[in-house]
């Protein structure tokens, strides 16, 4: 049997050294072998099955938002070891390490955008800066966020991609998810959108607040999307798991969310969705309040 | 730890037991003066105040899942007058892990909620181990929001490992559940006061855990994960669960000291298995304490608070 066809069977027989390293990329879900060059064209997505690769927050920013439209806040928010917490490693180290792998300070990039000539309040997490886990910066840049959103009326956009809550940081990291879901309400109160777009894996503590909270929830094609992981449910319950278990899919046809959407699409959709609602915002807006918001709205939207 | 009639003690009560039984055992003899007794009672005393407060986390942990630990039921049983549970959650089941209902405390109606843990074991399969499904996480909103419909002030008991985790529970919605009363806890506009006592267990805790108040029972614990799920992740092995309890900071005195909690009600006779009616009471005296506190401030207020109140928890560095 030749390596492709086993690949195939999904039997891992391929090997790294097979394959000039960063040319060539060895989609995981069909074996399909893909030129770099061609993937990153495709958005990372595999021409063959439509496997989404995961991406980080910089390249999600480069799909979604109008060329140089972005102006990032709030970069120098790092993670402080509050508890002192170290395990087989200080969590010092943990984050002194993320920072170097990723070139940028946390797991998540907000600032304001224009997405389709749109203004919004964008924010996305990013899986490789420590699997996306939620801590204290994680939570102050979003309550950042929430608030520059009210105050500029722009919709808020947050892309998520996290297993859940940043361990390191106990429960001070337990206790973002309500200070993240004090932060939706308040947008939430100001009438404004917010629309939730969860990609590969959006779990745990971040699943269980703000990427349920969204107004309208988008999910990338078979993204891991929920609460306990599957081994814990295993463990736990006995039950086996049904096929496509806690992916995008499943939860559509549970009435979980609203669009799967695959990544070539995402930024149609999301510019249709946020003219549908804010012209229902402006509309109401402008029968309550007449002309200050007028003004505000003519002049950002 | 088996599961007998018998009272259960953990090895490090050990001192405590035979020496409460020796008091019960002269005390029923009548041999002995009421003086001897006297002595031995207070010498009880002192050594229930160093066993139970030189502990390290792991024996706190062990502690708050006490298997004689009151629970939601009984704590609710005691302080207050009248207790009238409600049930469902208008969609699709009631869900025993999570009780509420109308109830009187000294004369002043509340809203109580709750998570369960169930006593007997037969009781304790029946509600779940206190583990919440998504069904019992609407019925706490919607007991909410009728309490705040008709101005009532809300006592929540928080007392679990975790939210469920199942298939079931995830096909209807476990982060949407839980991510709703999160959201939804910073527009009910009536005093929230929130206890925990026994398990403060990561965000299936956390559903029912904001309020205004957030007060904790010394031993019990608060943490993202427990500390075998965590030593798992972290350590590989469930074994270093030890040392991930220490590590995570999970007591009340560290909970008091991040910033997460606002006050400890201290458990009295050492530990609150030892005496419910006594724990009772100093619940019921705090949550009255509390109660009088926020009926100052007008609701509005009181959201605009609470909100500040969980803005300012985490701790980061800007450079
Ligand atoms: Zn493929």
């Amino acid at each position: 049997m030749s390596w492709l066809n086993r690949a195939k069977r999904g039997i891992k027989t391929w090997r790294k050294k097979d394959i000039p390293d960063g040319l060539w990329e060895k989609c995981p879900s069909c074996g399909e072998i893909l030129y770099r060059k061609e993937l990153d064209r495709q958005l990372s997505v595999c021409k063959k099955c439509d496997f989404h690769f995961r991406i980080n927050a910089p390249a999600y920013l480069d799909i979604l938002a109008d060329a140089s439209t972005f102006s990032e806040m709030d970069t120098a928010l790092v993670s402080g070891d509050p508890l002192e917490f170290k395990d087989s490693k200080k969590y010092k180290d943990r984050v002194k390490a993320a920072i170097k792998k990723t070139g940028r300070n946390s797991a998540i990039m907000t600032g304001t955008a224009e997405i389709g000539g749109r203004p919004v309040l964008l924010a996305i997490m990013d899986f490789s800066f420590m699997g996306g886990s939620m801590g204290s910066v994680v939570g102050e840049k979003i309550v950042r966020a929430a608030k520059k959103a009210v105050e500029e009326r722009r919709p808020l956009v947050i892309v998520t991609a996290s297993g859940g809550a940043r361990m390191q940081e106990s429960i001070l990291s337990l206790m973002q998810m309500s200070k993240t879901s004090a932060a939706i309400a308040s947008v939430s109160r100001a009438g404004l959108p917010y629309i939730a777009i969860l990609t590969n894996p959006t779990t745990g503590g971040v699943a269980a607040s703000f990427a349920f909270q969204g107004d309208i929830i988008i999910a990338e094609p078979k993204a891991m999307i929920g609460f306990a992981g599957p081994r814990v449910i295993k463990e736990t319950t006995g039950e086996e798991l049904p096929d496509g278990f806690q992916r995008s899919e499943f939860l559509l046809d549970h009435g979980m969310i609203d669009i799967v959407a695959s990544r070539q699409k995402l930024k149609t959709t999301l510019v249709y969705i946020l003219d549908s609602l804010m012209s229902g915002a402006s509309v109401r807006v402008e029968e309550d309040n007449q002309e200050n918001d007028r003004k505000t709205i003519s002049l950002i939207w | 730890m088996t599961e007998t009639n018998a009272r259960k003690v953990l090895d490090f009560e050990k001192p405590v037991d035979e020496l409460q039984r020796r008091i019960e055992r002269l005390k029923r003899d009548g041999t002995s003066s009421a003086g001897e007794i006297a002595r031995l009672k207070e010498k009880l005393s002192e050594l229930e105040n160093k066993v139970y407060r030189d502990l390290s986390a792991w024996d706190r942990v062990q502690l708050a899942r006490h298997p004689m630990r009151p629970t939601a039921l009984d704590y609710i049983g005691c302080i207050c007058d009248e207790f009238e549970e409600l049930h469902g959650d208008r969609y699709f089941a009631d869900d025993p892990a999570l009780i509420g209902g109308l109830a009187k405390i000294s004369g002043i109606p509340f809203m109580v909620i709750g998570q369960e843990k169930g006593r007997s074991t037969k009781e304790k399969i029946a509600r779940n181990f206190g583990m919440v499904k998504p069904d019992g996480y609407r019925k706490s909103l919607r007991l909410m929001k009728l309490a705040e419909k008709f101005g009532l002030p809300i006592l929540s008991l928080v007392d679990t490992q975790g939210a469920h985790p199942g298939i079931e529970a995830e096909e209807r919605g476990q982060p949407r559940a839980i991510a709703d009363n999160l959201k939804e806890v910073f527009g009910i506009a009536t005093p929230i006061i929130v206890v925990v006592i026994g398990e403060g267990g990561s965000g299936g805790a956390l559903a029912i855990a904001v309020g205004d108040s957030i007060l904790m029972l010394e031993h019990a614990i608060y943490s993202v994960i427990t500390p075998e799920g965590c030593a798992a992740i972290l350590w590989k092995t469930r074994e270093k669960a030890p040392d991930a309890a220490a590590a995570l900071r999970l007591t009340s005195g560290d909970c008091l000291e991040l910033g997460v909690i606002d006050g400890i009600i201290e458990e009295v006779h050492g530990a609150a298995h030892r005496d419910l009616e006594g724990n009772a009471a100093r619940i019921r005296d705090a949550v009255l304490a509390e109660h009088e506190k926020l009926g100052k401030v007008p609701p509005d207020g009181l959201l605009k608070l609470r909100e500040e109140k969980f803005y300012a928890m985490g701790q980061f560095e800007e450079g």
